[in-house]
């Protein structure tokens, strides 16, 4: 008895130690020049805290627990080192993880306690499973449609927001009734299963470009639950964790719903897959400038200043080690190149940055769009690589265009507009854009790789004019 | 009970207050990893999961050995996964070269 609270101190301050060290690790990822500083704290504190879990005293069998934490690395480890264009499915199931993880613990503690909950931890009880098997499935579900095993186009049908809250209403109300009648435990698959189903509906609307917001979101209901989990166990540590991720997946949901000039409440309530603009009016085809590899290469040479937006289409076609090329290749000739990079560019949050610094490209030259938007009028060109409305100047000066008021790079305002694109297709928003058609912008046709491939090469080996 | 309730409230408020400030100060250049930073301090969560499959229950012991285990492996594949990667790229920004000193 008298050694049961030492270890009990022992354990506690481990956990006081790791919430410091998780603390500092995200205020030390603020600057990439610490960050990996920051990795580290979060490794010294989690191994810290399970350490010290495992001293606990009421712990009697380590079989199950060694076995799993052998098997949970063995499949952590090849989910560390996927490619970094995987990043973004990679990311989902991670949150899956996590939410199954939350919520398989909540309902275990459900039935170990039952009939006897008292009426505020039935309350974080349910939140913690709802939450956790809505995001649960949601994130398999983003999952799959970022790696494309799930089609990608939003599926949507009449009354289906309807549908969506509906369900969610019902679950709430479910889990209502058994904040006052614990004793009705039959309820409770009920707060785990519909929820399970409208993490599978929330995300059939839900289409490619509206991928970052939603990702963010889920990472926001992943901190939520397992927050709520920390209620559940009145455990600080799990709090906190919880309340940090929670805050994190909540700002960038904030700044990507910004991004798209969707109001947060119309992307908290499943309206993700906005009504789809109606079928593109027939569109005249308009004339537009077209140019070759050569041409291309000869204007890139005499700028001094051009800034590169890459987006989306630059990662399908995996570019970015070209987009390196065309890079040192620009530099070598002092022509000052910069990135502008739109927030919701990619599939995720930061998802571009990532790729071009895999590329090595340094992050100095990575600029966001508030930075960058500016320098527009004084550049010389402005090359677009598989980006598309995040450019589109519609969303400034047409009120009518679905995408108005979304903040957008204001490349049209460059000397020189070159769009590297593979078709006339419009993009995402099915929108058409007038960027295209301006006097001053060349469209450069073909595959993204191949097209900056063939200015390189222009650039390099040419030497000269031959 | 209230009172303990009452403290874990203070504690997530402050914690979220924390989280807003620290977070906030993040260059977008590193939200991708932050975001997995994030979801590996997340899977903190298999704490609960280690406690829930170790401990001896009364009654449900079996289903609660199941759960928990399998929570353990799930919390713990973010956890390696989630450093892991976020250190890879980490690893990979980095400052143009000549410039500096």
């Amino acid at each position: 008895m008298t050694n049961l609270p030492n270890t009990d101190i022992i354990i506690e301050t481990t956990y006081l130690i790791a919430t410091a060290l998780f603390i500092l690790a995200l205020k030390w990822l603020s600057s990439p020049t610490t960050a990996r500083r920051g990795v580290f704290a979060g490794e010294l504190g989690m191994l810290l805290a399970v350490a010290g879990t495992l001293l606990n005293r009421e712990i009697v069998e380590y079989k199950w627990i060694a076995i799993a934490l052998v098997l949970g690395a063995v499949i952590g480890v090849p989910l560390g080192e996927v490619a970094m264009t995987a990043v973004p499915q990679r990311t989902a199931l991670s949150h899956a993880f996590g939410a199954l993880c939350v919520t398989l613990v909540g309902t275990a503690e459900f039935y170990l306690r039952a009939p006897n909950v008292p009426p505020f931890l039935m309350a974080v009880l349910s939140m913690e499973v709802i939450l956790g098997s809505l995001t649960f499935t949601g994130s398999l579900m983003a999952a799959g449609k970022l790696q494309e095993v799930l089609p990608q186009r939003p599926i949507t049908y009449k009354g289906q927001n309807f549908v969506n809250l509906g369900l969610l209403g019902i679950a709430i109300i479910v889990a209502g009734v058994l904040v006052a009648h614990p004793e009705k435990m039959y309820l409770f698959p009920a707060i785990v299963g519909i929820p399970l189903l409208f993490g599978v509906m929330m995300i059939i609307p839900i289409g490619g470009a509206d991928m970052p917001t939603v990702i963010s979101l889920l990472n926001s209901y992943a901190g939520l639950s397992a927050a709520a989990m920390g209620f559940v166990l009145d455990s600080k540590l799990l709090i906190i964790a919880g309340a940090l991720d929670g805050a994190s997946g909540f700002i960038l949901s904030v700044n990507m719903s910004k991004a798209m000039n969707r109001s947060f409440s119309n992307v908290l309530f499943g309206a993700f897959g906005q009504e789809q603009a109606g079928p593109a009016a027939a569109q005249q085809a308009r004339p537009v400038k077209s140019a070759t590899p050569e041409e291309a290469a000869a204007i890139l040479a005499a700028a001094n200043k051009v800034v590169i937006v890459p987006g989306y289409g630059m990662a399908v076609a995996q570019a970015q080690h070209k987009v390196r090329e065309l890079y040192d290749a620009l530099t070598k000739r002092g022509v000052d190149v910069k990135f502008g990079i739109h927030p919701v560019a990619g599939r995720m949050p930061g998802h571009m940055n990532v790729l071009l610094a895999e590329a090595d490209i340094p992050y100095d030259k990575l600029l966001d769009m508030d930075e960058i938007n500016g320098d527009f009028p004084q550049t010389d060109v402005a090359l677009v690589i598989g980006a598309n409305d995040v450019t589109n100047p519609a969303a400034r000066t047409e009120a009518s265009s679905p995408i108005f008021g979304m903040p957008i790079l204001d490349v049209d305002k460059a000397r020189t507009v070159m769009v590297i694109k593979r078709s006339m297709a419009a993009g995402f928003a099915g929108i058409d854009n007038p960027l295209y058609y301006l006097d001053h912008t060349l469209m450069l046709f073909g595959d993204a790789k191949s097209f900056v491939g063939n200015i390189v090469r222009e650039l390099t080996g040419g030497g000269g004019h031959g | 009970m209230k009172l303990d309730l009452l403290t874990s409230l203070y504690v997530f408020m402050l914690a979220a207050f924390i989280g807003f400030e620290v977070i906030r100060r993040v260059s977008p250049l590193l939200h991708t990893p932050l975001m997995s930073l994030t979801n590996a301090l997340d899977a903190i969560a298999v704490v609960g999961a280690i406690i829930l499959a170790g401990v001896v229950h009364e009654r449900h012991a079996l289903l609660a050995k199941i759960l928990g285990t399998i929570a353990i492996v799930a919390a713990t594949s973010n956890i390696v996964g989630g450093f892991l990667i976020t250190d890879r790229m980490l690893k990979m920004f980095k400052a143009s070269g000549p410039k500096k000193p």
